[in-house]
């Protein structure tokens, strides 16, 4: 799944090792929301027993995005090892606290955006410096992009992404294609493929299209497919936004 | 300038080769020198197609690699003037096509007069296809309408829009479709997609509609494009496309239901 095209490549005379591409993938989250290292181990251990096929050299992000006290206090190095033994192993790391982004740095694990919207409820005292953290982490990790415009069809097999922004569809987009957009969707046509919007976790990410007839609709991680979509608003004007986990949809005025 | 047009389509199937025969001996036959070129490397039927399987010397890839020249290669066909074909090998395969290779002989056919280069793709969306529609200038996208066909021809116009050439030097490829073995009656009840259905789908202009024809499977066996067939609808169809092709503005045919007369409804003509 690239982003950017390579067609120059070929035309160059002594062709590079490599060429840096976008990629997107979609990965697990291990949202942890408090850490005790026999708890841990134990929910590690029933979780297994559960799913035994998915902790097969599963790469998750640790996210620390619902946890409930300082972040930074967590034993990295040690909560690492755990999930490594248990066949999770964890590629990134997403939480707003400094001490843990250090801690990172140090393990040599990658920092990811943090999320935007998801805050899990703070005791009141620690309410106002979170919230400034929480700001601003969003304003260095989403500078303002313009919103990507997209006038001809999107066909089956097409991806398209705007980053950073709203995308805005003056066409179609055909079954099998997939737009995603880190703000809202636009689509002044009928809807048919894969609709994701709020990809970095903006909860307050809607889409809009003239007719819904989509394979899949997403908002920050919460998705409806083709089957539930079949209702009443199957093929009419409508938008979609996200109350709590549950996608509503509603007729466009 | 030569105009190259590939002949393309996503599913296998669905009338690729029969239109480019028809659409190239139709283009000759209006007096434009023209080559027809089969990209399908290891399954070629566009020379039995065109009835020159038996004459073919030197093919596409033979030239490519300069084991012999373009005028060793080309078959002119022996009903219509004008009309030459370059047959694809049946022993090698798509490995042998080159962007490099190709080119040089897309720039050889334009220097040697040639007015119009139909592509005859290959099925899929593999080298064999791609190489066939990475130069070209118009691209005849064919479907059946069905619902597989739809999709996989609005992949490839994503392809055609995406990685040709014209694509890369921020220009479009000039796209029409197809439709073939059309039936009226099976729309009218419901049983097959209809021409405004595709066309709601693909957003593509529609360059013609080929009824579902048995002059088609004859003229296949017989080595005769069938726009020859000038009684047949398949025949008429592919003539008014050609119309089409060169900018003239030709009432859609065949794509309702045909009221039979009483003498034909009495004798049961087969179309």
């Amino acid at each position: 799944m690239t982003l950017t095209s390579n067609a120059a490549a070929a035309d160059t005379p002594h062709p590079a090792s490599f060429v840096l591409k976008g990629g997107l993938f979609p990965l697990t989250l291990l949202e942890i929301t408090r850490y005790d290292r026999t708890e841990f181990e134990r929910d590690l251990q029933n979780k297994v027993a559960e799913a035994p096929a998915f902790f097969q050299q599963a790469p998750v992000v640790l996210s620390f995005d619902t946890f409930h006290e300082e972040a930074g206090a967590v034993p990295l190095p040690e909560l690492q090892a755990l999930c490594r033994e248990y066949g999770l192993i964890p590629v990134a790391l997403r939480s707003a606290d400094e001490a843990l982004q250090a801690q990172a740095r140090a393990e040599g694990l990658p920092l990811m955006a943090a999320g935007r919207g998801k805050t899990a409820p703070n005791p009141p005292s620690a309410q106002a410096p979170e919230e400034e953290r929480q700001g601003a982490a969003e304003e260095e990790t989403h500078p303002h992009s313009p919103s990507r415009l997209v006038t001809t069809p999107v066909r089956s097999g097409q991806q398209v992404y705007a980053p950073g922004g709203d995308l805005i569809v003056l066409s179609s987009v055909s079954a099998g294609a997939e737009i995603l957009a880190d703000g809202n969707i636009h689509i002044y046509g009928a809807m048919r493929g894969r609709a994701l919007a709020g990809v970095l976790g903006d909860t307050t990410a809607r889409i809009f299209c003239q007719s819904l007839e989509a394979e899949l609709i997403s908002i920050a991680g919460s998705f409806k497919l083709d089957e539930d979509l079949r209702g009443e608003h199957w093929k009419q004007p409508v938008q979609v936004h996200l109350d709590g986990e549950s996608l509503i949809i509603s007729p466009l005025a | 300038m030569a105009r190259i047009i590939v002949v393309t389509s996503g599913k296998g199937g669905v009338g690729k080769t029969t239109t480019s025969a028809a659409i190239s001996t139709g283009l000759a036959l209006r007096g434009h020198k023209t080559a027809v070129i089969d990209f399908d490397i290891g399954l070629r039927n566009l020379d039995i197609v065109m009835n020159c399987e038996r004459r073919v010397v030197y093919d596409f890839v033979n030239v490519i690699n300069g084991e012999a020249n373009l005028r060793q290669a080309l078959i002119k066909d022996k009903r219509t003037e004008n009309l030459y074909i370059l047959p694809a090998s049946q022993t090698r395969d798509k490995d042998a096509l080159t962007k490099e290779g190709v080119e040089r002989i897309l720039n050889e056919l334009a220097e040697d007069g040639f007015e119009y280069i139909i592509c005859d793709s290959p099925a899929g969306i593999e080298h064999g296809a791609f190489m066939a529609l990475y130069f070209a200038d118009t691209a005849i996208v064919v479907a059946n309408p069905e619902v597989s066909s739809v999709r996989d021809s609005d992949r490839i116009l994503g392809i055609l829009q995406s990685k040709s050439r014209r694509a890369e030097q921020g220009e479009r490829v000039e796209e029409y479709l197809l439709l073939t073995r059309y039936h009226p009656e099976r729309v009218e009840k419901g049983e097959m997609l209809g021409v405004s259905d595709v066309e709601e789908i693909l957003a593509t202009k529609l360059l013609g509609v080929i009824p579902e024809s048995q002059s088609v499977l004859k003229a296949s066996n017989q080595g005769t494009p069938v726009i020859h067939d000038t009684e047949s609808s398949a025949g008429q169809a592919y003539a008014d496309a050609v119309d089409r092709l060169l900018g003239e503005d030709v009432p859609h045919r065949f794509v309702t239901v045909q009221q039979k007369g009483v003498f034909q409804r009495l004798f049961r003509r087969s179309a």
